[in-house]
């Protein structure tokens, strides 16, 4: 552990951040399990929870180490209160159907790619590895989401409604991803990580060439605004977090 | 993760493929390779009812493969431990992957996948009757793997020298990643067993309701097996229900006691003369009613099935009609 001992709260909070957006859409990306259109999107959908649950626990690790205070990848998993948690809303919206959720996983994993490529440089060794690691699996998700984005969208005509409701629907949610509060200013200026804000022009040339080969509509910006990240989630959390937290909250203590 | 009812008899509408003609010079070759102990592939002859059997065999143990993704798909998002939480992820991928190498092991027998997945929705297919129990709580996912991938190992391991090359190369694939899973099952056993009193009574009570479940795994008594004597001539079973359900019951007590837990079996006791532990009288009635549709599960297991397919119609057309574009597009351009 060459980390340095003392990390600034807003430095373990921006760690915090990209675990519980792995933590979040892992847990609901597992609920499709057996569930799927076809086998191979059964597996497929396992896999990208599998991933991102792995990174979840190499963020929600380095973060606990950085905080100092003896808490592990569990204890930050399932042992906090919502307000704590700081995943963008995004992630933890809903399933739904299989639309939104590749639409989902499309304009999350083009997010995730581009901050993922930015840590490469950052002043936190151990997130910048963490970010490589991750950053392949990332690839292959956008890949992978945005193939049936255009497969939906391009298909028929009861498919393309469904990826234009799927995306109307998600698209003032991502709104979210870029924002920042004063705490990130000092993020970025120690050369942690990107400012949110520096992303929003590459992700949407990552994401609207894509919309536009599904022959989607990209939704205009409103004025609409979710705050998962500074901890004021949806009225989905807490549900997500009763069916996640239930056993360790069940058995305090106990190890698994 | 496997097949238990080798032998289950499946009503009408067993799947159709292309005519064999019945020839003695050919039988008499595929006999003879039989009894060399060689493989038969998918494009040699072989006889009607060897192929009939193997589809219903194949296709029972890859619908089982599906249906057992179910039960464990249950604990996936209430996993106490992010690792376990991966391992379980992990599993039950593997267990689709495994429907996948099955079904297109059948298909090499003149099948669909698409008709024998039907064949499954709508009732007229089996699969292993273990998956039509419910997974209660957390431990029950550890005794899974330990006993019904366990007991899935004791059955398929000899398949992996079936005489049908494509099932036989499919199941030594499957066989690794299923004692992969029987050591995770065990690991998690015995994590919890080193754990709180309601941890262990949580294993013990998992164990209580799925020991006998898993012993009925090998199918019915050897003297009531309509199947058996046929499958084993023509090198599709090579042990006997009986010899692996003794075989398995011997290993398992040895690992029960490691682990601290009682099987729920009174009668389960050493015999010296024999050199293999007795067991009590299996309840048949139960499993056959359970084999027939009466068990907590079979409606609940199939109706989820059904609705993921049939809510994802309208996904599987879309890349239909998004392929038929693309064609059509690159014919333009061309
Ligand atoms: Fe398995
Ligand atoms: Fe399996």
């Amino acid at each position: 552990m060459t980390q340095q001992n003392i990390a600034t709260p807003e430095h373990i909070e921006y760690v915090l951040r990209m675990g519980d957006n792995a933590l979040i859409l892992g847990q609901r990306l597992s609920e499709w399990c057996g569930h799927a259109p076809v086998l191979e999107e059964d597996m497929a959908l396992a896999n990208t929870a599998l991933d991102l649950i792995g990174q979840a626990r190499l963020l929600l690790t380095h973060a606990g180490k950085l905080e100092g205070q003896g808490r592990d990848e569990d204890q930050l998993a399932f042992l906090r209160v919502e307000r704590d948690y700081r995943n963008v809303t995004l992630t933890e919206l809903p399933n739904e159907d299989f639309g939104r959720t590749v639409v989902r996983n499309f304009l999350f994993a083009a997010f995730q790619v581009l901050l993922y490529q930015r840590l490469a440089t950052s002043s936190d060794a151990e997130l910048a590895a963490i970010a490589a690691k991750s950053l392949k699996e990332a690839r292959y998700h956008l890949s992978h989401a945005g193939e049936w984005v255009i497969r939906l969208g391009d298909g028929t005509e009861l498919s393309h409604a469904r990826a234009q409701a799927a995306l109307d629907y998600l698209w003032p949610y991502t709104a979210e991803f870029f924002a920042a509060n004063p705490a990130d200013d000092a993020v970025a200026a120690a050369g942690i990580g990107p400012a949110w804000a520096s992303l929003e022009p590459e992700w949407e040339a990552l994401v609207v060439p894509v919309l536009n080969e599904a022959t989607l509509t990209v939704p205009a910006r409103t004025p609409f605004r979710t705050y998962g990240k500074f901890g004021r989630h949806s009225e989905h959390m807490g549900h997500l977090l009763a069916t996640m937290q239930y056993m360790q909250r069940t058995y305090p203590g106990a190890q698994w | 993760m496997y097949t238990q009812a080798l032998d289950i008899p499946q009503p009408k509408g067993e799947p159709k493929g292309p005519r064999v003609v019945e020839n003695a010079d050919y039988q008499a070759e595929f006999d003879a390779k039989i009894d060399a102990g060689g493989f038969i592939e998918a494009k040699d002859w072989m006889p009607e009812a060897y192929r009939k059997t193997l589809v219903r065999q194949i296709s029972q143990h890859a619908h089982s493969e599906i249906v057992g993704m179910l039960p464990e798909g249950n604990w996936i998002t209430r996993a106490p431990s992010l690792k376990r939480k991966a391992i379980l992820l992990a599993k039950v991928q593997d267990e689709g992957g495994h429907g996948l190498y099955l079904y297109a092991a059948a298909e090499t027998l003149g099948v669909s996948r698409d008709e024998l997945y039907e064949a499954l929705l709508d009732g007229r297919a089996k699969y292993s009757s273990i998956f039509n129990y419910p997974t209660l709580t957390w431990a029950d996912i550890g005794v899974i793997g330990w006993l019904v991938d366990g007991a899935a190992i004791m059955n398929q391991i000899p398949l992996c020298k079936c005489s049908y090359g494509p099932y036989s190369r499919a199941m030594v694939r499957i066989c690794k990643e299923e004692s992969f899973h029987q050591r995770q099952g065990y690991d998690l056993l015995l994590q919890m067993m080193k754990g709180t009193p309601e941890q262990r009574e949580m294993v013990q009570d998992a164990v209580n309701r799925w020991w006998w479940p898993s012993i009925m795994m090998f199918g019915p008594h050897d003297k009531d097996s309509q199947h058996s004597e046929t499958s084993m001539r023509w090198g599709i079973k090579r042990i006997s229900n009986d010899d692996l359900r003794q075989k398995f019951v011997d290993a398992t007590v040895k690992q029960a006691e490691v682990l601290g837990i009682t099987l729920p079996d009174p009668d389960l006791k050493w015999n010296e003369a024999r050199g293999h532990y007795d067991f009590g009288a299996i309840d048949w009635e139960e499993f056959w009613s359970t084999v027939n549709g009466h068990g907590q599960c079979n409606v609940d297991r199939i109706a989820a099935r059904r609705k993921a397919w049939e809510e994802g119609a309208w996904v599987r057309e879309a890349a239909l009609e998004h392929a038929r574009k693309q064609a059509a597009r690159e014919k333009v351009a061309a």
